[in-house]
């Protein structure tokens, strides 16, 4: 058996290529669940399409959520194990599956553990009910005789019986309807929640198992490679296709309107002939004028914009006439994904059905856009979730899997695997939009805030596929006969979307928050990691900042002062004190120190940072030699996995704050590769120590809420060093050196 | 065209054109999955493989100008069962989110342990200085590679 043989083997057990197609009992219809079932439960209301007793002595257990790197396969895994009383490595989770898994729309916005999370556990607790209460018929005990351990059930007189065994005797056991009456385990009760497993992805991964889409290898696979117009809004004219002549294994060119593809038996033939249509197709000088990059203040403030007051109390307040008032505008870069991995998906058209492997976040909303555009029954269409390189919000992998399907339709009957290249990644995935952030506010004598105003422009954050009106797929604009973008939607509060966090989480007598949510769309807009929360946290925590030098207070104390929620000023004490936090230390010119607070969408995690600073002041490099946080995300499955997402969402935090901005010109994005987007590196990586704070139910999610306070603190940080504030974002050192001098 | 190269101490005859670069060779004709697709640039080490000693982009190589010079990718450090201390050590620090950088951070790891037995932090990170990794996982990796040092160190 040769080793390609070998993993192609490997690769089908292990993600289930061959199963894909069996059918799934279906589900039960909409609005029969009571209120109080756990979200994801409502719409999915079949036991078995979560849990599902295997006869070769694992329990699968199906999610709708997809692993990101996040871990989250593994954290739902040990809320499976402890509410069924299996051992772990007998659990097998399923990530989301459009064939066999349970709908629950995107992996977004931290709710994973709280969604999938409350479904599984109930699902699971339930299934051990069940099990108990056969096992009793079967024993003629009383259930509360009988212990679970191990998969297996035992009664007082040492008959035993194992799941699969109980199972057996009843094969509809399981297949039922979840009535969620069966009580879950007392956290008190919890062995395997709680505790710090390792990941049950890693050892595939870190010895070179295939685990990706991109290492997906199927029988009579073709390589496929996209060509996009040289800028938005440029239309092919004509192609040569003459050009492919001297190019080798082509095995299809596909062209409709301005989406251009290409198909070869090898990779790197594939690559040749993009590049070799790439030379030899004629676009047209068409544009979409982009905004002056270096105002971007002004420019996103200037697009067309509907405005609504998202928050508003104590307008009939008076506001003191002695109170001092104070004003700024901050600014945040438009923000790449910048993933290692570029976009990739496997699509097979093979008797009738397409099939899609995707790192998509939301398989179910991905199926019914690329039915759309395929003029295919959601029901001929199947969206499997296969992990791709760390995923931070909505990239460009959804408009992989289209681009796969439309070449898989050209080659019938043959698998097709799609990567897109580096430059595809940087210049056509969805960026995190640029914000304009404007805040005044009202500071009494007292050094008390007594009137805030705040206003955030920006663009939707939140263009996935899935939405009403249209169809948010890259390629299905650029057909013969496009598609339209579906309408620009419209997600309230606490979650927002541009507006995400912009209601500050003080106690303030008379406030009003406004956002103008931006029509136009020169640059491709969608969702990176906490969407606005992180141009809003950053404006409101540079602003109390700026608002406490005024007040002359210290930073922590004139929080504090504004904050009510024990929890709130818990991770704000514990951050000061394990940073060693001291009132009234003065920045030297070069190294200083800042702070910042939030809790992510308001309603989620709690965190608050400090962040030390060095700069540079010849040079204009910040340097981050330590970060430290506290975090109080509720109830914790795994403590090193909230860890982890907590330390990477720093991290990239100050990736973002230090470096990342997206290029452009007026006529297009011009960094399309690492040195024009450049990211932290090893030496520039800050230590980050963590308090995570010791919480109960409910889990309030790990994933975002460590990035929004992290950019502000570090700002607070320079401010503190250098006595200069510097309001826009990134902190590059021609704006560094620009604000010391 | 045909070549012989070595790859993870087994001799494999490639047809492929001698432009080929090495990363396409070793996922698609060997079948290995290590070695990662990032730039095609040179700019990002997620293909990194040590080619005759040396921690090569793989991206950047063709397969003619590997010569006779073994190839060692992540499937030649260990297997699951049989782990390489820096695999068991990025285990054991949990030192990875995605794991897409995974194999070219610890190739380049090899790379330095083979030269330098006690790096220091410092050393860690320079010699990881042109491998990107986009989830944060840095300090988590830096620790890994000091666990791993001080194992083989014994």
């Amino acid at each position: 058996m040769t080793a390609r043989d070998l993993s192609r083997r490997r690769f089908t057990q292990s993600l289930g290529v061959v199963i894909a197609t069996f059918a799934w009992p279906c589900r039960s219809g909409f609005g029969q669940a009571p209120g109080n079932l756990p979200f994801s439960l409502r719409n999915n209301r079949r036991l078995e399409g979560w849990i599902r007793l295997d006869p070769d002595g694992t329990v699968m257990v199906f999610t709708g959520k997809a692993e990101l790197g996040q871990g989250i396969l593994t954290a739902l895994a040990q809320i499976a194990a402890e509410e069924l009383d299996v051992e772990l490595q007998k659990v097998r989770v399923i990530s989301a599956d459009t064939s066999r898994g349970p709908d629950e729309q995107y992996t977004y916005g931290s709710q994973s553990i709280e969604q999938s999370g409350s479904a599984i556990r109930a699902a699971s607790a339930e299934a051990r009910g069940l099990l108990l209460a056969a096992a009793a018929r079967q024993f003629e005990v009383r259930i509360e005789d009988l212990k679970t351990r191990n998969g297996t059930i035992a009664a007082p007189d040492g008959k035993q019986a194992t799941f699969w065994e109980i199972a057996k005797t009843d094969p509809d056991l399981l297949r039922r309807d979840i009535a969620a009456t069966t009580a879950p385990k007392k956290a008190s009760d919890y062995s395997v929640v709680g505790r710090s497993i390792n990941r049950i992805d890693l050892p595939g991964k870190l010895t070179g198992a295939p685990s990706f889409v991109q290492d997906m290898r199927l029988p009579g696979m073709v390589f496929a490679r996209v060509v996009r117009p040289p800028r938005y809004g440029a239309k092919l004219v004509s192609l040569d296709e003459a050009a492919l002549r001297s190019t080798p294994g082509v095995v299809a060119v596909v062209r409709d309107g301005n989406f251009l593809a290409v198909a070869a038996k090898r990779e790197e033939q594939a690559i040749a002939a993009r590049d070799a249509l790439a030379s030899r197709a004629h676009w047209s000088d068409d544009y979409v004028r982009l905004p002056d990059f270096a105002n971007l203040q002004s420019e996103l403030r200037a697009f067309r914009a509907e405005t609504t007051v998202v928050g508003a109390s104590g307008q009939s307040e008076p506001v003191p006439e002695q109170a001092q008032r104070v004003s700024a505008e901050y600014t945040r870069s438009y923000l790449s994904h910048g993933s290692i991995g570029p976009a990739c998906a496997v699509a097979w058209l093979k008797d009738g059905r397409m099939t899609v492997w995707s790192h998509t976040q939301g398989a179910f909303p991905l199926r019914g856009d690329l039915a759309q555009v395929l003029g295919m029954e959601k029901s001929q269409v199947d969206v499997i979730h296969v992990p791709g390189a760390g995923c931070y919000g909505h990239n460009g992998a959804d408009d992989a899997a289209l681009d796969a399907a439309l070449v898989a339709r050209a080659v019938a009957g043959a698998p097709v695997k799609l990567q897109w290249m580096r430059d595809d990644e940087f210049a056509w995935a969805p960026f995190g939009p640029g914000m304009a952030m404007k805040v005044e506010a009202a500071l009494a004598p007292n050094g008390m805030i007594v009137d805030w105003s705040y206003d955030v422009w920006s663009n939707s954050h939140a263009m996935r596929p899935g939405q009403p009106g249209g169809v948010n797929l890259l390629a299905a604009w650029d057909l013969k006969t496009p598609f339209a973008k579906s309408s620009i939607p419209h997600i309230p509060q606490p979650f927002g979307d541009g507006d995400r966090n912009a209601p500050p989480p003080y106690e303030l007598p008379r406030k009003e928050i406004r956002n103008h949510l931006l029509l136009d769309t020169p640059l491709r807009n969608g969702s990176f990691r906490s969407l606005g929360a992180h141009g809003n946290v950053f404006a409101i925590e540079c602003f109390m900042d700026e608002l406490a030098n005024v007040a002359g207070s210290d930073p922590v104390a004139f929080r504090l002062a504004h904050l009510k929620d024990p929890r709130a000023r818990a991770v704000l004490q514990a951050v000061a004190e394990k940073a060693g936090w001291a009132a009234g230390q003065r920045g030297d010119g070069r190294r200083g120190r800042g702070m910042a607070y939030s809790r992510y969408k308001n309603i989620g995690m709690y965190a608050a940072v400090v962040v030390d600073v060095e700069v540079d002041r010849e040079t204009g490099i910040v340097r981050v030699p330590r970060v430290v946080v506290a975090a109080d995300v509720g109830r914790v499955i795994n403590p090193d996995g909230a860890k982890n997402q907590i330390e990477g969402g720093i991290l990239q935090a100050v990736s973002v704050t230090l470096k990342e901005q997206v290029v452009f010109d007026r006529k297009e994005v011009t960094s399309r590769e690492w040195s024009a987007y450049p990211i932290l590196t090893f030496p520039e990586a800050p230590s980050v120590e963590l308090v995570l704070m010791d919480r109960g139910d409910p889990s309030l999610g790990a994933g975002e809420g460590s990035l929004p306070p992290t950019s502000a603190a570090l700002a607070n940080a320079f401010a503190h060093a250098t006595g200069r504030r510097i309001r826009e974002l990134p902190f590059t050192p021609e704006r560094v050196k620009a604000s010391l001098s | 065209m045909a070549f012989r190269i070595t790859v993870n101490g087994k001799p494999h005859l490639v047809d492929a054109a001698s432009d080929t670069p090495l990363l396409y060779v070793l996922r698609n004709d060997l079948g290995l999955s290590g070695p990662k697709f990032g730039c095609g640039l040179g700019q990002c080490g997620a293909c990194a493989a040590i080619v005759g000693g040396k921690l090569v982009r793989t991206c950047s190589i063709t397969v003619r100008d590997v010569g006779k010079d073994p190839v060692i990718t992540l499937e030649g450090l260990g297997t699951s069962q049989k782990l390489h201390p820096l695999q068991k050590a990025f285990i054991d620090e949990q030192a990875a989110q995605c794991g897409y950088c995974s194999s070219g951070i610890i190739m380049a790891a090899k790379a330095l342990l083979d030269r330098n037995r006690k790096p220091t932090s410092e050393d860690i990170k320079n010699a990881l200085a042109d491998q990107l990794c986009r989830c944060g996982a840095h300090n988590r990796i830096v620790r890994a590679v000091q666990r791993a040092a001080a194992e083989i160190a014994g």
